[in-house]
C-alpha cells in the first residue's frame, strides 16, 4: 500500500508558545483516497489532539478549506494522489488568525459577508405568486449562487492578507449574487458600501481567488461587474 | 466541581442552525429576541447538502391539488404518518415555497417565469394515477441555496448567533422547558441560555450506519439530550435508506436523477423496478426501490466483482441536460465514483440517509409526553425538521418532503414559541441546573482509559450496518442490542487523549459518540419491539404489515437509570384537520 508524508501545521494556544510542524506517514488505502480521509486516519489512528474543521464531506458545507502545498482546497474534495507528491504540506487557511493547528478564525470573514447585505432587497410590493424570472435572467445567477463560503478565495488574496478591513473576494461574489437577480432592488443601499475604501477598488486582479476556488467560480469577474455597475451609477 | 458558567437570557433559543432553525429563527426574530446556538456555522449545516427539490401542489406545469399531495405522503407513510399534520404540510407547501421565492431562493425556472417543477418518488397525480411535477428546484442546489438565504435572512431580522456552541444538556423546571447548557467548542466555556421557549431543530442520526449519507455532525445530539430529560423518540426504527448512495462513499446522488428519466439496472442491464413497481417504476418511493434493490444484490443480480451494487443511468438525457439540471451529481459522481455520469452510469447502492421519527409534536410543533391513554403537551418546548416527529412521515418519508417539513414545521415553530413567549413569564432555573450536562461533559474531559473514539464507532456503525439495515430478523437485533451494550460498557473506560480547551474535536467526537450508542440502542429496541413490515422497517421473520396490532407510533423512552431504553407506543392520529381520513390500504405503486 502507498504510503505518503504529511507535514502538519501544529499549534495548541493552551501549552504551545510557537506553531511547528509535525510529520505523519499516511496510507493511502484505496483508489481515490481523499485528504479528508488521510486527516482522519491521522486523528483515529495517530493523534487525536490533532485538530480541523470538516462536515458534509461532499464539498458543499465549506467547512474544510485548508492549505495544501501552498494552494487553497477542500479536504473533502481533493485526491491525495491527484496531488503529484509523495511529501504534502498542511497549513491553515493563510490570512486569518489561527485558532489551533488547521482550524482558523473566521468570525471576521462571515462579517465582510454579511456587511453587503446578503438578501433580496425589494421596494416593489411582492405579487400574491412568485415574482416571475425569465430563465435567461436566471441563468446570470448560476456561477454565483453556488458560493459555499468556504474561505478558500478570501484567504488567497494578497488584498485581503494586507487591509484587514477589505471586505474580499467572497463578499464581492456575494454581492453581485444580489446585484445580478432581475428580483433585487438594492443596489443604491449596496452599492456605497462596495464604493467604500475597503471595497471593490483595492482588488489588484491578481485572479489568485478564481484560482483558489473549489467550485470553479470567478470573484474577479464580479468584482469587474460590481466596478463597472458603480461607473455607469450616478451617486 | 466549579466551573465558570455565563448566563444569557432569550425569549426564545433554537437549537440547531439547518433549515428548521434558520426558519424558526427568522420568524421569531421579528417578534421576540431570539439567539441560535449551532455546533457549526449555520451555512454549513446540513441542509446544504439537500439537492433535489422542495414539493408543493403549486401545478405549475401540470394540473396538481394538495389533497393528492397528502394522499401521497399518507400512502408514503404507510399509514403511519397523523393525518392532521400530513393535511397541514401539504396545504401550507404553496405559500411556504411562495414565501421562499420573496426572499430570493434562486428556483429553476420555466419558459414562462415561474418556479419549475420535477417529477420525484412517490409524488402523484389523482391519487396514485401517475407521477406528478411537484418538486421545486434550484438545479441540484436547493437546499444549498434554501440555508444560505434563510441564514441571511435572519442575520437581516436581528438573530443572535452562537456557533460553535455544543449543547450539553436541556434544562427543565417542574415539566417546563426553561433552558439549554452549551459549551463553547472555540474556547472550552460553559453557557448556560435561560429562555421562555427552546426549540429544538437539532437534525439526523443516520451516522450511526457505516454507509450514510450524513454529515459528521449527524449524531443524534438533540434526541440524545431529550430522551435523558424524559421525552421520547416517536418511531426510533423507522430509518430511510435512500436507494442511490454511491457505491463504496454513501454520498447522495438526488432522486432528482431519476425525476430527469434517470433509470436503475441489474447486472443483466435490465431495468428491474418495472417488476417490483410496475405503474411508476424507477420513481417509486425510497423504502420499496432499496429493498427492490438488494433483493436483486441477494438474488444475485449485482453489478460488479463482488456483484454488490446496481447501476444508475442517466446519460441518454444528454449532456446539455445534465449540466443543466445536475451540474452537482456530475460532480459529486468524479470525485467520489470516478464515473462521468454524461458518458457511464453511476455505481451505487442503499444509503442510511434520514431518520424518519423523532421528538413526537403536534401539528404546531408542540412537543407532546404520549402513550396509548393520551398525549399532552410539554410547555416551552418546540421541535422540527428531521428531529422531530409532526408526524408527516411515518414509516417512510417522500423524496422532497424533508425539505418542505423543515420550512413548514420550523416557520410554525418560530410562530409559536414567540407566541408562547409573548404570553408566559420566564420559569426559574432549578438550583444546580447543568449539573448532569457538567457531569458528563468532566467525565469525557478527565477520562484516561483505553478505549478511543475510532474503533468503537467502526464497530457501532457496522453492527447497525448489517443487523439492523434494510433487512431485520429478531435474531439479529438481538445480538445488536447486545454488542450495543458492550460499547456502551466501553463508553466507561474512554480515553479523550487531548486535553486542550481550544477546539477539542477529541472531546467532542466522544460526547457525540456518547450519544450515538444511547440513540442506536433506542432503535434497535424499537425495531425488535414491531414485529410487522411497515415503510422503512422490514422484518424477514414479519413480512406484512399488521394494521391490527400495529397502526401506533413506537415511544422509546429511558428508564430512570437515564440509559435504558422502554418502548411504549402512542395512538396514531387518523384525523385530518378538515378533508376525511384516509384508511389504511394495501401500498401498491
Amino acid at each position: 500500500m502507498k504510503k505518503v508524508t504529511f507535514e502538519i501545521f501544529r499549534y495548541d494556544p493552551d501549552k504551545d508558545k510557537e506553531p511547528y510542524y509535525k510529520t505523519y506517514e499516511v496510507e493511502l488505502r484505496r483508489p481515490g483516497y481523499l485528504m479528508l480521509d488521510a486527516l482522519n486516519q491521522i486523528k483515529w489512528e495517530q493523534d487525536p489532539t490533532f485538530t480541523y474543521r470538516r462536515s458534509c464531506r461532499e464539498g458543499v458545507c465549506g467547512s474544510d478549506g485548508i492549505n495544501v502545498n501552498g494552494v487553497n482546497m477542500l479536504s473533502c474534495m481533493t485526491k491525495v494522489e491527484d496531488l503529484g507528491s509523495d511529501h504534502i504540506v498542511l497549513q491553515p487557511l493563510p490570512g486569518m488568525n489561527v485558532m489551533r493547528d488547521l482550524v482558523v478564525d473566521v468570525d471576521d470573514f462571515f462579517a465582510k459577508f454579511i456587511t453587503v447585505k446578503p438578501y433580496l432587497i425589494r421596494k416593489s410590493p411582492n405579487p400574491d405568486k412568485e415574482i416571475y424570472q425569465s430563465p435567461e435572467d436566471r441563468k446570470k445567477l448560476d456561477g454565483l449562487y453556488e458560493c459555499i463560503a468556504c474561505g478558500c478565495c478570501s484567504s488567497s488574496c494578497p488584498s485581503y492578507w494586507a487591509d484587514k478591513k477589505y471586505l474580499g473576494p467572497n463578499a464581492f461574489l456575494r454581492a453581485w449574487r444580489y446585484l445580478a437577480d432581475s428580483r433585487d432592488e438594492g443596489a443604491e443601499e449596496r452599492l456605497p458600501i462596495l464604493n467604500d475604501k475597503h471595497g471593490v477598488w483595492r482588488c489588484h486582479t491578481i485572479y489568485n481567488c478564481v484560482e483558489a476556488c473549489p467550485k470553479e467560480l470567478n470573484p474577479t469577474e464580479a468584482i469587474m461587474n460590481i466596478r463597472k455597475m458603480l461607473l455607469d451609477t450616478e451617486f | 466541581m466549579s466551573v465558570k458558567v455565563e448566563y444569557h437570557k432569550f425569549d426564545v433559543v433554537v437549537v440547531g442552525a439547518g433549515g428548521a432553525g434558520l426558519n424558526a429563527a427568522q420568524v421569531a426574530s421579528q417578534h421576540v429576541k431570539t439567539a441560535v446556538i449551532s455546533e457549526v456555522y449555520p451555512t454549513r449545516s446540513h441542509t446544504i447538502s439537500a439537492q433535489g427539490g422542495i414539493s408543493a401542489s403549486l401545478g405549475n406545469l401540470e394540473e396538481d391539488h394538495w389533497h393528492w399531495h397528502m394522499f401521497d405522503t399518507v400512502k408514503g407513510s404507510d399509514y403511519l404518518a397523523d393525518q392532521d399534520a400530513a393535511e397541514y404540510m401539504t396545504r401550507k407547501a404553496p405559500e411556504m415555497i411562495i414565501a421562499l421565492e420573496h426572499i430570493g431562493l434562486p428556483f429553476s425556472r420555466t419558459p414562462d417565469g415561474k418556479i419549475a417543477q420535477r417529477p420525484f418518488g412517490g409524488h402523484t397525480a389523482e391519487f396514485g394515477k401517475r407521477p406528478v411535477k411537484r418538486a421545486c428546484y434550484a438545479a441540484d442546489r436547493t437546499g444549498h441555496a434554501m440555508l444560505q438565504n434563510l441564514y441571511e435572512k435572519s442575520v437581516e431580522q436581528g438573530t443572535h448567533f452562537y456557533s460553535e456552541f455544543y449543547a450539553l444538556e436541556l434544562l427543565v423546571n417542574n415539566g417546563t422547558v426553561n433552558g439549554v447548557l452549551c459549551y463553547d467548542i472555540q474556547n472550552g466555556e460553559f453557557h448556560i441560555f435561560h429562555a421562555k421557549a427552546i426549540i429544538f431543530a437539532t437534525g439526523g442520526n443516520c451516522r450511526i450506519y457505516q454507509t450514510n449519507s450524513n454529515a459528521h455532525i449527524n449524531t443524534g445530539d438533540g434526541l440524545a439530550l431529550a430522551l435523558r430529560k424524559g421525552f421520547s423518540w416517536s418511531d426510533a426504527e423507522f430509518f430511510q435508506f435512500h436507494p442511490t448512495g454511491i457505491y463504496g462513499a454513501g454520498n447522495l446522488i438526488t432522486e432528482g436523477v431519476r425525476g430527469e428519466g434517470g433509470i436503475l439496472l441489474n447486472k443483466d442491464g435490465e431495468r428491474f423496478m418495472e417488476r417490483y413497481a410496475p405503474t411508476i417504476k424507477d420513481l417509486a418511493p425510497r423504502d420499496i426501490v432499496s429493498r427492490s434493490m438488494m433483493k436483486e444484490i441477494l438474488d444475485g443480480r449485482g453489478v460488479g466483482p463482488k456483484a454488490d451494487h446496481i447501476l444508475l443511468k442517466i446519460d441518454h438525457i444528454g449532456i446539455e441536460a445534465i449540466l443543466e439540471k445536475l451540474p452537482g451529481i456530475h460532480e459529486l459522481s468524479l470525485v467520489f465514483a470516478g464515473a462521468d455520469c454524461t458518458k457511464e452510469p453511476i455505481p451505487v447502492v442503499p444509503t442510511a440517509h434520514y431518520q424518519n421519527g423523532g421528538i413526537p409534536t403536534g401539528y404546531l410543533t408542540q412537543v407532546i409526553k404520549g402513550n396509548m391513554d393520551g398525549e399532552e403537551f410539554v410547555p416551552g418546548f418546540f421541535a422540527a425538521g428531521e428531529c422531530a416527529s409532526a408526524s408527516v412521515h411515518g414509516a417512510n418519508r417522500l423524496g422532497t418532503n424533508s425539505l418542505l417539513d423543515l420550512v413548514v414545521f420550523g416557520r410554525t415553530a418560530g410562530e409559536q414559541a414567540a407566541k408562547f413567549a409573548q404570553e408566559n413569564p420566564f420559569v426559574d432555573l432549578v438550583e444546580d441546573a447543568g449539573k448532569e450536562g457538567l457531569a458528563t461533559m468532566q467525565k469525557f474531559a478527565n477520562s484516561n482509559g483505553t478505549n478511543t473514539f475510532g474503533p468503537v464507532w467502526e464497530e457501532l456503525t457496522r453492527i447497525m450496518q448489517t443487523n439492523v439495515g434494510v433487512f431485520r430478523t429478531e435474531a439479529l437485533m438481538t445480538e445488536a442490542l447486545e454488542v450495543l451494550d458492550k460499547l456502551e460498557a466501553k463508553m466507561d473506560d474512554f480515553r479523550v487523549v487531548d486535553k486542550s480547551s481550544v477546539y477539542n474535536l477529541d472531546l467532542i467526537e466522544a460526547l457525540e459518540l456518547n450519544n450515538m450508542i444511547l440513540v442506536a440502542k433506542a432503535a434497535a429496541k424499537a425495531a425488535l419491539a414491531r414485529k410487522e413490515s411497515r415503510g422503512g422497517h422490514y422484518r424477514d421473520d414479519y413480512p406484512d404489515r399488521d394494521d391490527v396490532n400495529f397502526l401506533k407510533h413506537t415511544e422509546v423512552y429511558l428508564e430512570e437509570d437515564g440509559k435504558t431504553p422502554r418502548v411504549d407506543y402512542r395512538k396514531v392520529r387518523m384525523q385530518p384537520l378538515t378533508v376525511e381520513p384516509f384508511p389504511p390500504k394495501a401500498r401498491v405503486y
